[in-house]
């Protein structure tokens, strides 16, 4: 089983490696038909070792080799594949297998084809070793790994000029892709200071050693590990107050979008957590905090995507308000639904993505939804795979979201946090309209887009065949529920829903549907028929505060960016130019001057080269003497 | 008696090199420094050397002496040397520091004591006896690598100097060689 | 009052003072042969009288060698005289010297 280990790890590699020869070249269309085969070899070898998983009930564990030995220090390359990692990687590669093929249709035109595959694979690589490696370490090295190939992807048309927010409302690729890199690195500090509290206090940084150590260490200390790798993970999961950077990400290609920032990448937080299950269900404060921020953020999320216009936006805010409901469940416990609604999410929404791009496609780029409407007609698959994914999102039965979302609020419900249960049932009603809201302005309604002279079109077969895997898992997935309860919780803790929350589930079922059916009724009237908007809303107070992000963008830019930016100006100005420079500049002219002063020393005449000579013989034999002497 | 014959010879060097060193005109010059050189010899005789002695007349005071003779017939000897003297207070500091530095080290009683006899002079022979005899055993090999040496001083004068010369002006330096020869055979 | 190693070697000391003080004053090529000639007998006189006091022949044979080298060093040195005399008409080193430093 090793050996599949490695070719689920490697075969990834190779497809970047592979790509990366012809980066610089223009589009060579077997990049395109390699890099997807290697990926899907790499999916192949995930679903041989999760079956193997799943028949052994045991770990597959590899040691690739040490890596650093110093002293007493002992952490080496090692993988190991349980129930989550296999889930994990079967997840990580299917989404990454069928954005492959993809990304074949979407980056068709890209004079840079193969250098897309070359980073998408490498992102994939890093994931694949987040996910496997067994030590917080190996961890770490695949996080930080996924953050360079975001960055990379974000920013893959950097080119893109920055444009005022008149002209262009988003930003350019390449500030997001700086803004995502940079707030994850502060994210990464809490993530490293966590690590090494570890290391400090346990000396190994292997999963099973630490959590088998983990009771021997003081209930303070647990709570700061706890909190200092939850800053990390709120950094990749994009959570408050460090969300700004996921939606300004969707600058990158879509396809990237679909896999990085809805399906794998920004999960990885809820996977650390997961993977941390035996740390934080020692410390329930912090874990009771996790969840109340996750709950937060849903709702926070799914406010601002309430009114956006931006197609991929809004997309991506239901992204964070999913990964928000993620953190709720693994911070009341219930971990193994944290990882089920991870899995069903990464499904739905990389479909929702995809046929974004779709969209994106056909209207030549044009991201403002209100500019659409009516493409039903001429994308029909491309409707029916979206409203397939939103009927997934919103947990309409008997599709995944609903299995999923609805054992998130049982949870909640269960744990006697009503608080929490109800803002989560009100997010799901948000949840189903805004994804209505979005399908209904493209696809139902007059055809706006003649007016900016779009011709859309359906995207080719291909590409909604690779899409249609995601569809099918977006539909099916939920029904094995039961046989993914059996199967992880022989390595997460089991969840129990208590006597009384069995005999309310039917209720909260029907609550919960009640609401989402709402949402997506109140969607449906407001948008099916033509698009409805009215000055007075727009204008209100609410709407604004919504639509620019509750203000937090500007205030980032105020009370931080400027801020240090003129800091840096005074510290370029006055520190740099004045100590260091001039430091610089005046070794510089000394050695100048100098070497001025004595160039007259050299000046061909034998006479006072002689004179030197003997002023130099003077010289030592006074040195001589009174080495002599002082001896 | 040793003490006198020091004393004048030692004085009168050290006044004819000045006058070499100070004089303006290359011909007192050369007179005071041939005198000096003959002087020397007088100390090396004071001395015992006597071999050497004898080899400083001939080839300083005579070989060498003859050659700045001949050599300053191409160069207008009658006229005074006209020079641009700098500061004299800095060859004044630096000589006279030097000559401090050197008389002091020298003086030191340190200096010869520790030193050891390499060769030791054969008892009862006198001086050109034994340097014959240490010359053509312990020191032949430098004897003879000094004896090419002059070889190649003389073809590298004789080249150097009658490059583009008219013939009479080279015969000078032919009838100079037979003195170098003269030395090699010392 | 008898005559010691040091009276020579101070003898040694000065002439070879002089013949440096004359090579760095004097400006005239000729000139500064001749002070050249003045300290290689200074150091004569110094390697002859050690092997004089101590009864050894070796600074004897030294000065001899150097006097051979300072034999050929004339010959040879003269006739780059001449040559510099031919070339530019002078021996003065304040009007030989080419670099503008």
């Amino acid at each position: 089983m090793e050996k599949y280990l490695y070719i689920a790890l490697f075969a990834p590699f190779v497809s970047s490696l592979f790509s990366a020869l012809f980066a610089q070249q223009k589009k060579m269309q077997f990049v395109g038909i390699v890099a997807p085969i290697l990926i899907g070899i790499s999916l192949m070898s995930s679903l041989l070792l999760l079956s193997h998983v799943h028949e052994s009930g045991e770990a597959v564990r590899a040691n690739l080799m040490d890596w650093i030995v110093v002293g007493d220090m002992n952490i080496t390359f090692g993988f190991a594949v349980d129930q989550v990692t296999a889930v994990m990687m079967v997840v990580v590669t299917t989404v990454s297998t069928v954005v492959h093929i993809y990304s074949n249709y979407y980056m068709d035109h890209d004079i840079s084809f193969n250098r897309f595959f070359s980073y998408l694979s490498a992102f994939v690589f890093s994931m694949m070793i987040l996910v496997m490696s067994d030590n917080f370490l190996g961890l770490f090295i695949g996080w930080e790994g996924v953050g360079v190939c975001s960055w990379l992807l974000i920013g893959f048309w950097y080119h893109k000029k920055d444009e005022s927010k008149d002209v262009n409302p988003s930003v350019s690729p390449s500030w997001a892709a700086n803004e995502a890199f940079i707030v994850n690195r502060i994210a990464d500090l809490g993530m490293l200071v966590g690590i090494f509290l570890i290391y400090w206090n346990l000396g190994t940084l292997t999963y099973t050693e630490v959590f088998a150590q983990l009771g021997t260490l003081d209930h303070t200390l647990l709570v700061w590990i706890g909190i200092t790798l939850f800053i990390g993970a709120m950094g990749k999961s994009a959570q408050f107050p460090l969300h700004t950077w996921l939606t300004d990400a969707m600058e990158g290609p879509t396809p990237v979008s679909a896999l990085i920032h809805a399906a794998t990448m920004v999960t990885a937080g809820v996977y650390l957590v997961i993977r941390a299950n035996p740390l934080y269900s020692q410390i329930p404060e912090v874990s009771y905090g996790i969840a109340l921020l996750g709950t937060f953020v849903a709702i926070f999320a799914a406010s601002m995507a309430l009114v956006n216009r931006d197609l991929k936006r809004i997309v991506a805010y239901s992204t964070l308000s999913q990964l928000g409901y993620m953190f709720a469940a693994a911070g009341l416990g219930a971990y193994w639904i944290a990882l089920f609604h991870l899995a069903a999410h990464a499904f739905f929404k990389a479909l929702l993505f995809l046929g974004a791009g779709n969209v994106m496609h056909a209207m030549h780029d044009e991201l403002d939804i209100f500019k659409m409407g009516g493409l039903k007609k001429k994308m029909f698959w491309s409707f029916l795979m979206m409203g397939l994914a939103s009927l997934a999102l919103a947990g309409i039965y008997p599709l995944a979201g609903f299995f999923s979302k609805d054992a998130i609020l049982e949870a909640a419900f269960n744990e006697h946090t009503y608080g929490i249960w109800f803002v989560l049932w009100l997010t799901a009603g948000l949840t189903a309209f805004y994804s209505f809201r979005q399908v209904f302005i493209v696809f139902l309604g007059d055809e706006r887009y003649h007016e900016i002279g779009a011709h859309p079109h359906e995207a080719k077969p291909y590409a909604l065949w690779a899409m249609s895997v995601l569809a099918v898992l977006a539909v099916i997935f939920g029904w094995f529920r039961e046989d993914f309860m059996e199967f992880i919780t022989k390595f997460l803790p089991a969840y129990e829903m208590s006597e009384h929350t069995h005999h309310m589930v039917w209720i909260l079922t029907i609550v919960t549907t009640a609401i989402a059916v709402t949402g997506i009724l109140v969607a449906f009237f407001k948008y099916s028929k033509k698009l409805n908007r009215s000055e007075k809303t727009e204008n209100s107070f609410a709407y604004k505060l919504l639509y620019n992000q509750y203000y937090i963008p500007h205030f980032y830019e105020k009370a931080i960016t400027k801020p240090y930016a003129e800091l840096s100006e005074i510290a370029w100005q006055e520190l740099d130019m004045k100590v260091v420079d001039a430091t610089v500049d005046g070794i510089a002219k000394t050695i100048e001057s100098s070497g001025d002063v004595s160039r007259r020393a050299q000046d061909g005449n034998l006479s006072s080269y002689l004179k030197w000579m003997t002023a130099g013989f003077v010289l030592i034999t006074i040195i001589a003497v009174i080495s002599v002497v002082i001896k | 008696m040793e003490a006198i014959a020091f004393y004048i010879f030692g004085v009168l060097i050290v006044g004819l090199f000045l006058v070499t060193i100070l004089s303006r005109d290359i011909l007192y010059s050369m007179s005071a420094l041939a005198a000096g050189m003959v002087m020397i010899s007088g100390l090396f005789f004071i001395l015992g050397a006597d071999f050497l002695g004898a080899v400083q007349l001939v080839v300083y005071s005579g070989a060498i002496m003859a050659l700045y003779a001949f050599g300053m017939m191409f160069f207008d000897a009658t006229r005074e040397v006209k020079e641009k003297h700098g500061s004299g207070l800095l060859v004044f500091i630096l000589s006279g520091a030097s000559a401090l530095i050197m008389v002091i080290i020298f003086a030191a009683p340190a200096i010869g004591n520790k030193i050891e006899p390499l060769v030791q002079a054969t008892k009862g022979v006198d001086n050109p006896h034994a340097i014959g005899e240490v010359l053509f055993t312990k020191y032949l090999i430098p004897f003879e690598v000094a004896a090419v040496m002059l070889l190649v001083a003389m073809i590298a004068g004789i080249i150097l100097a009658s490059k583009k010369m008219d013939e009479s002006l080279s015969e000078v330096y032919v009838g100079a060689d037979p003195e170098t020869e003269k030395k090699e055979q010392v | 009052m008898t005559i010691t190693l040091t009276h020579y070697l101070v003898l040694s000391a000065i002439l070879f003072t002089i013949g440096l003080a004359g090579v760095i004053r004097r400006k005239n090529l000729l000139m500064l042969f001749f002070a050249t000639e003045i300290m290689l007998n200074a150091a004569n006189i110094a390697f002859v009288s050690i092997s004089s006091f101590i009864n050894d022949l070796s600074g004897q044979m030294f000065a001899l060698f150097i006097i051979a080298i300072a034999a050929s060093e004339v010959a040879v040195g003269l006739g780059l005289l001449i040559l510099i005399y031919k070339k530019y008409g002078t021996l003065d080193l304040d009007k030989l010297s080419t670099m503008r430093g």
